[in-house]
């Protein structure tokens, strides 16, 4: 692989405190310098995993380890931001939202957190890099879904850990955003970082992730988008739950042409396949959504 | 005239009186700009009352009766904490379970010892009788519990925003909880002394309320609770000297009022501000 090992994921379990089990044996060894997606149903454990990951929830099996430290003590260091599926805040604090996104600088500053020079800097570039600039004045429970969400990427972006976790930072999100979002993620994997994002988009997981992870409930498959996600592995970790187009021979040409094209979709952008059995033509597409996007 | 406003000065009572009210005041308005955000607001109220089997056990050991109301404020605030972070209850019914029961035992302790305590004293407070080593403990508490919230009120902020946010940038949130709600139960017992258990509530709400209304920065908002605080306490205290009445009284009269003023006038969340609007709206449209 790439870059070093970052996250390392061995054997976890975890249970909740209603008996019921949403992940089990889970293994996984993330690097560096990539953008990976995490794609599953809902309730397959994917905000699961990334509260196991940040020490929230406790396995009732194995471990997690973060540039080999336990969860409690990477975040000391402020090596992981996090941008949670849905803020459990008060929306009527009374904070802008500079302060908010000066919130995640906190772990860089001194016992009194007086934010210095480069705190205002990342903090008006994070805001920049969202698109969030104009509205940073604005009391926090004044903005619209879409921007409250960016807002929270800001502040994880102001944070600056190598590591960026974002569980289904495109839901409420419009497509002109998605894009710069994902442009963003790529500059900043190119920086060096990991970047783990759970979508329900399959279509833009090839336009986007190096590498991804199918869970349901346990790894179901893993690794490099060429080779991963193909159409068996998401049959596999979907079952019957997407919407499945298949056109095949006759509807699409007169000729003799035996190929058919697939449309898998599980939110909005769906993820077109096209060849005989479906799958084939998944790196050409992959190669150019990537010039689209980069 | 000037003789006559200055008479208060001239007695060392009530300028110790008035000096002790505005930092207990100041004290307890920062404490309020936390409180009111987190649908702690009642918990002032609360522990002011869960004290009171504190300060019946202290009585029967001998020992300083600050010292039982902090410990038994504590445990109070410390069993609110808990239930909270372990059940899915809300704020108000967890206060309300918790209050009544450290209530209910402080009650049952003063009627197995009829004589031990004089409940009266505890209700109203009163600060004019304040003796010198309550003044003491008084402004020792006062003092620390300021120093710290004003050296650490963006780490608490942090966590009372997003905690879980709080504690993915390495912030000791347990910790953070368990020294508010210490300075809580002191600030509270400091508070009892000035204005009685009945009024500590206002204390550590009305302040915070008020600057509420008219800020959305969270700075900005301690420092006029804050000033807002000592200020109506001082005067309070002052008034006490001419209207002959119970200093307690006055200071929250006195927050109250002008929490009302406010609500009428605040230029952005005031009611005068919606109609003035509204009415500049129906002149462009009509
Ligand atoms: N606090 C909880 N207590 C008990 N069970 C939970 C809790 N949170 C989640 N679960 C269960 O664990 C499973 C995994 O949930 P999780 O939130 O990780 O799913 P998800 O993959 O993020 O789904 P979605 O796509 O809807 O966000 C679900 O079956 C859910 O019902
Ligand atoms: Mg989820």
């Amino acid at each position: 692989m790439t870059g070093q090992d970052v996250i390392k994921i061995t054997d976890l379990s975890v249970t909740y405190s209603n008996g019921h089990c949403a992940l089990d044996g889970v293994n996984i060894t993330l690097h560096t310098g990539t953008i990976c997606g995490l794609v599953g149903v809902n309730g397959a454990g994917k905000s699961t995993l990334f509260k196991s990951i940040m020490g929230f929830v406790k396995p009732s099996q194995g471990s997690v380890k973060i540039h080999g430290d336990i969860a409690q003590k990477a975040l000391k260091k402020n090596r992981v931001a996090y941008v949670p599926q849905t803020e459990e805040v008060d929306w009527n604090f009374p904070v802008l939202v500079k302060d908010v996104v000066m919130m995640g600088r906190y772990g860089h500053m001194g016992f009194m957190r007086i934010a210095s020079k480069a705190d205002h800097v990342a903090v008006e570039n994070a805001l920049e890099r969202v698109g969030m600039r104009a509205y940073e004045n604005r009391q926090i429970g004044e903005l619209s879904g879409g921007q409250k969400k960016r807002v929270f990427v800001a502040r994880a972006l102001a944070q600056g850990g190598d590591i960026i976790l974002l569980d289904e930072p495109f839901t409420g999100v419009d497509i002109k955003t998605e894009d710069s979002l994902i442009a963003l993620f790529h500059d900043l994997a190119n920086e060096g970082r990991l970047i783990l994002v759970s979508t329900h988009n399959l279509g833009s997981v090839p336009h986007f992730c190096d590498e991804v992870i199918l869970i349901n409930k346990t790894v179901q498959a893993y690794g490099p988008v060429e080779t991963t996600f193909t159409q068996e592995n998401l049959a596999k970790t979907f079952g019957g739950m997407l919407r499945h187009h298949r056109l095949i021979g006759d509807d699409l040409h007169d000729d003799e042409d035996p190929r058919g094209l697939t449309v898998l979709t599980d939110d909005e952008r769906p993820l077109v396949l096209y060849g005989e059995e479906g799958g084939e033509q998944i790196r050409k597409l992959n190669k150019k959504g990537r010039k689209r996007t980069t | 005239m000037i003789d006559l406003l200055l008479q208060p000065f001239s007695y060392d009572y009530m300028v110790k009186a008035i000096l002790i009210s505005a930092l207990v005041g100041g004290v307890c308005a920062f404490l309020s700009a936390f409180l009111i955000l987190k649908g702690w607001s009642l918990m002032g109220d609360a522990l002011a009352h869960a004290i009171v089997p504190g300060v019946v056990l202290a009585y029967i050991l001998a020992l300083p009766y600050a010292v039982g109301a902090f410990f038994a404020g504590l445990l109070a605030a410390g069993s609110m904490a808990a239930v909270k972070h372990k059940t899915a209850l809300r704020e108000d019914t967890v206060i309300g379970l918790i209050f009544t029961t450290f209530f209910a035992l402080g009650l049952l302790l003063v009627s197995i010892n009829p004589t031990a305590v004089n409940i009266q004293a505890v209700i109203l407070g009163n600060i004019l009788a304040i003796s010198q080593s309550d003044m003491v403990q008084v402004t020792i508490i006062s003092v620390i519990c300021f120093a710290v919230l004003a050296l650490k009120w963006r780490d608490f902020m942090a966590v009372f925003f997003d905690e879980s946010h709080a504690r993915s940038i390495g912030l000791p949130v347990t910790a953070l909880r368990i020294a508010f709600f210490t300075m809580l139960s002191a600030a509270t017992v400091a508070a009892l002394q000035t204005v009685g258990a009945c009024l500590v509530i206002a204390m550590v709400v009305t302040p915070g309320a008020t600057a509420y209304l008219l800020t959305d920065r969270f700075e900005r908002l301690i420092i006029m609770a804050c000033i807002w605080g000592a200020a109506s306490s001082a005067i309070g205290a002052y008034a006490s000297y001419y209207l002959d009445a119970n200093p307690g009284g006055l200071i929250v009269c006195l927050q109250t009022a002008v929490f009302l003023i406010t609500i009428i006038v605040a230029p952005k969340y005031g009611m005068a501000r919606g109609w003035f609007v509204r009415r500049a709206v129906r002149g462009i449209n009509g």
